[in-house]
């Protein structure tokens, strides 16, 4: 069955391609991209005049918390609020319980995956065993099971010889590392940026300089290992100067941000608000303008969301013992276009660019992720740029309503999405 | 105002209203049958996740003067050992008919979250090293019935700043109410950005004496040199403690403020501790002045008419 999305205008960045035409779908593939009207032959047609048309969104780094925290989130309700984003593809966390240390978990969450989701899934596989930084897992295992890289997400390893051991595995294997990077002994019983704010909430802070020392460790160390090295979630200006001279230095380093961290600054938790709570923390104005920086010329490879769903209750307790992380599946791409492609930061194919062909080249994802050359999957995110709406926690798709962006009015929203050639309707909660 | 949950968000009104409103009470303490009917049938629940006798018993003999039922939850014993939420104990608390919370809780904030999930007044006894606002009050209240007036003080902090609720509780008070602030202590123990609160950082104890009218000592949790932020008892002694010869610099009336409770010989010496060598200690008019400015907090919570209803 042949399928054509017409009138919209095309962004692929994986072919530098920026204009009107039709998209072709044949079956579950991307059959050509033509000039606007010229698609023959008996085809289903989808009017997307005045919207804009893109390779399946990517985010490279989620929790979608099956097994084992189901009532926060699961595959089926996680790919859901995915899918609402304008995400084809979305990369799992190992931290759930059990971690996605062992190929049979790999398989696991595949197989959901394929009953329920609906947007792909690529799990990421622990780099120790159940993430307590001693045992190194069976990678080759893992990869074989199919895990698209290596992390030590939500408990960053801290002794150097682990890190060393684990990088040698993962050059082995030709895994990319992604590493949450915090030296925990700076940041012990922390739960904010350290800083004016922290200070007078009297909350235990978080240094930046904790982040830079990891991010400095973990790149030299890949340097020493000839280990592909991805750092999660850059909070800091300091990690953005040294991701920046890694590149520089030519090493195989690269990295992401999610957009909490470049819209939002450590007074967000101010009145003691958990759902501003998350690690890395909010930090300072400079820091976002680096982060911003670092976007726009390149530095950071990828956009990302780091979407941490957390149940009501867990959230709503005393500052220190709520959980760190917030959802952010639903909000991503408005950000990116309200806060980086309108005021003139990043174009809006670059912002593309950094959602769907940068992730894809990062992780080597299979079957033409993040393009839309033919023959490659026809994973499609169609785009409203007009639209202007209002961020409500109550009316979200994923299980958690964890968002700092509540009530915020943001530009651009998700049309739907194809998902190999079937359309997946954007969910709207009353 | 519904609640009292810091210094920093109490305007100077309200303050200038509670210290007059504690002068006033502090009168019933002085006499022989210490009982007046103010608060007869209300309940104020104190409820404390951290050991603290004193702050506990003065709010309890604030209520009793005042004819309220003071009602004492000892966490220990209490369903928080069962694994109760915090949200879970205040709103049980609330619906057994309490007129009133006291917390105590080694969270920051806890208080701000507490004030979030019920109808009636908290009252902050102390969030992790965030307020202790009745603390701050009953501080200024001790400054102004001995100096007269907080206007134009100098007064200096001495001590762990960076885990000091109390500190934070003074800094807001003291600046709001006119006073000039300095904060003196080691650099490991000054918060992050200090500099960028309304005070003057001192990390030498002479300068930043020098000239003061009030030294407010605090108190140096001995653990701070277990996790490495001191190098000794002795050290911090030598260098910060507040001693007859170290207050030559101050003026010479000048007045000496603790918390409680002291450790002597480490922050504070025994003769600047019971005011001798003509040192002006006020450590156990504080802890009196505590039990007035708690009986204005509660009156003023508890009573029904509310603050001076400029909030």
């Amino acid at each position: 069955m042949r399928k054509v999305l017409t009138g919209g205008r095309v962004i692929d960045p994986s072919q530098d391609l920026d204009r009107a035409a039709d998209v072709v779908i044949e079956g579950d593939r991307i059959a050509g991209i033509v000039a606007p009207g010229e698609a023959v032959g008996d085809a289903a047609r989808i009017d997307v005049r005045g919207k804009v048309v893109t390779p399946g969104l990517i985010d490279m780094h989620v929790h979608l918390r099956e097994p084992g925290f189901e009532y926060k989130e699961d595959i089926e309700s996680g790919t859901r609020a995915a899918a609402s984003g304008g995400f084809t593809r979305v990369c799992c966390m190992p931290n759930t319980r059990p971690a996605i240390d062992t190929a049979a978990t790999v398989r696991f969450v595949l197989e959901r995956a394929a009953q329920v989701g609906a947007a792909r899934v690529h799990p990421i596989g622990a780099a120790t065993r159940d993430m307590q930084g001693d045992v190194l897992t069976e990678m080759a295992e893992l990869k074989a099971a199919g895990v698209v890289a290596i992390s030590d997400d939500a408990f960053p390893l801290q002794n150097a010889e682990t890190l060393r051991r684990v990088m040698e595995y993962c050059a082995m294997l030709d895994l990319p590392l992604l590493t949450h990077n915090e030296d925990r002994a700076l940041t012990h019983r922390g739960a904010m940026n350290e800083g004016y704010t922290a200070t007078v909430m009297g909350v235990p802070g978080m240094p930046r300089v904790a982040e830079d020392i990891a991010a400095a460790r973990n790149i030299l160390m890949a340097g020493c290992t000839g280990c592909r090295l991805h750092l999660l979630h850059i909070s800091t200006a300091g990690t953005v100067a040294l991701l920046r001279q890694a590149k520089q230095q030519g090493l195989p380093v690269t990295g992401e941000a999610c957009p909490h961290h470049w819209v939002l600054t450590e007074e967000a938790c101010q009145g003691y608000n958990t759902d501003a709570k998350m690690n890395p923390p909010l930090r300072t104005p400079e820091d976002c303008q680096a982060i911003r920086e670092g976007l726009a010329d390149g530095t950071i490879d990828c956009i990302v969301t780091d979407h941490a769903p957390h149940a009501e209750h867990e959230k709503r307790v005393e500052f220190d013992a709520a959980p760190f992380g917030i959802i952010g599946l639903e909000t991503s791409f408005a950000l990116v276009y309200t806060t980086l492609v309108r005021p003139g930061l990043l174009t809006l194919p670059e912002a593309i660019a950094r959602m769907t062909v940068a992730p894809a080249r990062v992780l080597r994802l299979p079957d033409g992720a993040g393009t839309l050359r033919p023959g490659a999957l026809a994973d499609i995110t169609v785009l409203d740029l007009d639209a202007v709406w209002q961020v409500d926690r109550d009316r979200m798709v994923s299980r958690s309503k964890n968002t700092p962006f509540h009530g915020m009015e943001l530009q651009g929203r998700v049309v739907c999405t194809l998902l190999g050639g079937q359309v997946v309707p954007v969910e709207r909660p009353e | 105002m519904r609640h009292l949950l810091t210094l920093r968000e109490t305007s100077e009104s309200d303050i200038r209203f509670l210290l007059d409103t504690a002068t006033a009470l502090k009168e019933i303490l002085q006499r022989p049958v210490k009982k007046v009917p103010t608060l007869r049938g209300r309940a104020m629940v104190t409820c404390f996740y951290e050991n603290s006798t004193r702050t506990r018993t003065s709010f309890e003999m604030a209520a009793k003067i005042m004819s309220a039922e003071a009602i004492n939850i000892a966490v220990a014993q209490s369903s928080v050992a069962k694994g109760e939420s915090l949200k879970d104990t205040v709103r049980t608390l609330q619906a057994l008919q309490a007129d009133c919370l006291v917390v105590r809780h080694p969270s920051s904030g806890a208080a701000h979250f507490i004030a979030s999930q019920v109808r009636i007044p908290v009252v902050n006894a102390g969030d992790g090293r965030h307020e202790h606002p009745t603390q701050g009050l009953l501080d200024l209240f001790t400054i102004r019935q001995i100096k007269g007036e907080l206007q134009g003080l100098e007064v200096a902090i001495v001590g762990d700043i960076a885990h000091s609720r109390v500190a934070r509780s003074n800094i807001w008070g003291l600046t709001r109410m006119g006073a000039r602030v300095r904060l003196v202590g080691p650099r490991t123990l000054l918060p992050a950005d200090v500099d960028r609160l309304p005070v003057q950082v001192y990390t030498d104890l002479r300068s930043g004496l020098e000239g003061v009218d009030v030294v407010n000592v605090l108190r140096l949790q001995t653990e701070r040199m277990e996790k490495g932020l001191l190098p000794s008892l002795r050290e911090y002694s030598r260098l910060f403690g507040i001693s007859v010869q170290s207050l030559r610099v101050a003026r010479p009336d000048v007045l000496v403020l603790h918390p409680g409770p002291m450790n002597r010989g480490v922050e504070i010496s025994d003769e600047v501790a019971d005011g001798a060598c003509g040192v002006r200690s006020a450590v156990e008019e504080q802890v009196t002045n505590g039990v007035a400015v708690r009986m204005a907090v509660l009156y003023l919570l508890m009573g029904g008419g509310g603050m001076s209803g400029q909030d």
